[in-house]
Formats: C-alpha cells, structure tokens, sequence
C-alpha cells in the first residue's frame, strides 16, 4: 500500500468532519481579520491642529489653505488622498489613496496632514 | 517533637509519570530548535505524548505529564517564570481542559486526530487570551488569528495522525516497567 494511504486510513469520519470544518473557520477568518484595520473618517490638520475631520462615507472635496497655498484633499467612501499640494517634492500626493486606521499622508512645506481614523486607532510604532 | 522521617513511595505510576514527561521535555527541546518563519508559531510535537498518555493512561496522568513538562521543560530553555513560561502554561491548562470534554467523543468516529486538532486550537486560544489580556493589550494581536489558526490546524492534523501511528504500531504493554 501507498505509504500516503496508510496515514489516510487513520483518519475517521469525524476527524474528516473536523478537519472540513475548521479548515473553513481558518479560510473564512483570513479575509475578516484583515479589514480589521479599516478607517472610517479623515482628520485634516492645519498647523498642527485640527482643521476638519469628516466620515470617509461620500465623496468630497477639501481645500486647505497653507502658508505656500492650497493642498487639495479628496474623500471618497472608505478612502481619501491628497489631491494636490503646492509642495516641492509631493511626497503627500504619491502616498496615493489611504484606507487603513492610522495611516497619514504629511504635506510638511504646506503644514497640512491626513491622518486616517479607525474604530480604535492602532500603534503607529510600539517599542520595548 | 520527634523528627518526622518522611518517606517516598515511588510507585510505578510515578515512574510511568516521570518516564512520559521527560519524553515531553526531550520533544519540546527539540521543538524550540526548529526554526519557525513567525514567533508564536511551533510544531508543538511535546503534545504527541501527550495526546498518547490521554489515550492510554487516562486525564489524570495526562495532566501530570504536560504540567511536568511545561515546568522542566521551561527550566531547561531558561524559560523558567517568564512570559514565555505562562504563555505555555495557559496553552496547556486550556489544551487539557479542551481534552477533557474531546476524550468523551464517540471513538468510532473520533480518533486522536480530532483531539490533536481540538488541543492545539486550544493551545492557541489559551495563549492568545493571556497574551492579550497582559503582554500585548491591544486588539491588533487579533490580527494574527488567522495565521496562528491555520498553523494549529496544520500541526494539529500532523500530530494527531503520528499519536494514531504510535497507538496502532505499539499495542498496550503490560511490561511497562520492566524496559529500561
């Protein structure tokens, strides 16, 4: 007999049932546990402080004014990016789209942010 | 006061005991060797005896073997009080609690296979619940379920099919302790 069938024929028909089952609560669990992170609202800071914060539930723009000019944000349902930005380097606005729970885009020459909020927010950073 | 002289009887349950536990604390050493891609993630093969001991000795002797081993076995990897050593011990409460209620599963439909599966998602929920409720407070941990789950599952079916071999290719031993 196949050495492989010899290991198959010491599972019983529960184990099967078992192993079916739970192979499906693993597979199903992958996908759910990775949206965990989404966010469900965009906090623009001007200098440090809070300009606007608005629902990611409807598509909107915002302008916000800066010391170089206006930088450009773009809501859209569960998302949002810096549209444009008067900035040298862009570095904001090709960060592209932001989803996850404390993800931010810095547009630092015009002093604004987008900083995504979640539920609960995660750690950007822990150490020990 | 007389000076009590207090005497051990070493019984052959005891030895059986001890010989099954430091298999236990041979495999986990060998099962801290392995190299695995994520931390929290092991092939657990100290649950093999385990698993073994349950099926021929019973809950009881089970019990005293994994606990055996989670104590030597952690003194042996320097492991001995710290986070690591709880983390094990919750699996190991759970994993046996899980075992408990397993052990009364129809056996014509259920081998060890079924219980391997259902020790180490056990294991996996133990560890997990302690080390949300102290190491890592944060429910970001949860993020890792799904990975942790599909090690269990994997390594559960693995260890469960090597408990079946070893139970079907060495029958029950009256001599038990006559081997040395």
């Amino acid at each position: 007999m196949a050495p492989a069938l010899t290991w198959l024929r010491l599972i019983r028909p529960g184990d099967w049932l078992l192993i079916l089952a739970s192979g499906l609560a693993v597979g199903t669990s992958f996908p759910l546990l990775w949206q965990g992170g989404q966010g469900d609202r965009a906090i623009i800071r001007q200098e440090g402080r809070i300009f606007l914060e608005v629902p990611l539930n409807k598509p909107r723009e915002i302008q916000v004014p800066g010391p170089l000019g206006i930088t450009v944000i773009q809501i859209e349902a569960g998302r949002a990016r810096v549209a444009s930005d008067p900035g040298l380097r862009q570095y904001c606005v090709r960060q592209g789209w932001l989803s996850q729970a404390g993800e931010i885009a810095i547009c630092a020459p015009n002093r604004v942010s987008l900083a995504i909020g979640g539920g609960q927010s995660p750690y950007d950073s822990l150490n020990y | 006061m007389t000076p009590s002289i207090t005497e051990f009887q070493v019984g052959a349950a005891d030895v059986r005991i001890a010989r099954l536990a430091a298999a236990a604390v041979g495999l986990s050493l060998i099962d801290a060797a392995i190299p695995m891609p994520l931390p929290g993630v092991k092939p657990g093969l100290a649950n093999i005896v385990t698993l073994v001991v349950l099926a021929r000795y019973g809950w009881g002797t089970a019990a005293w073997v994994s606990g055996l081993r989670v104590v030597a076995g952690s003194l042996l990897l320097g492991q001995f009080l710290a986070p690591g050593f709880f983390l094990s011990l919750a699996g190991a409460i759970m994993s046996l609690a899980v075992l408990a209620l397993a052990r009364c599963l129809p056996g014509r439909l259920f081998s060890p296979v079924s219980w391997s599966i259902l020790a180490s998602f056990a294991h996996m929920a133990g560890q997990l619940a302690l080390a949300r409720a102290w190491l890592i407070p944060h429910d970001g941990l949860f993020r890792l379920v799904p990975v942790l789950a599909l090690a269990a599952l994997i390594f559960g079916i693995i260890n469960g099919l090597v408990v079946c071999r070893l139970l079907q290719d060495f029958p029950e031993e009256k001599n038990h302790e006559s081997r040395s």
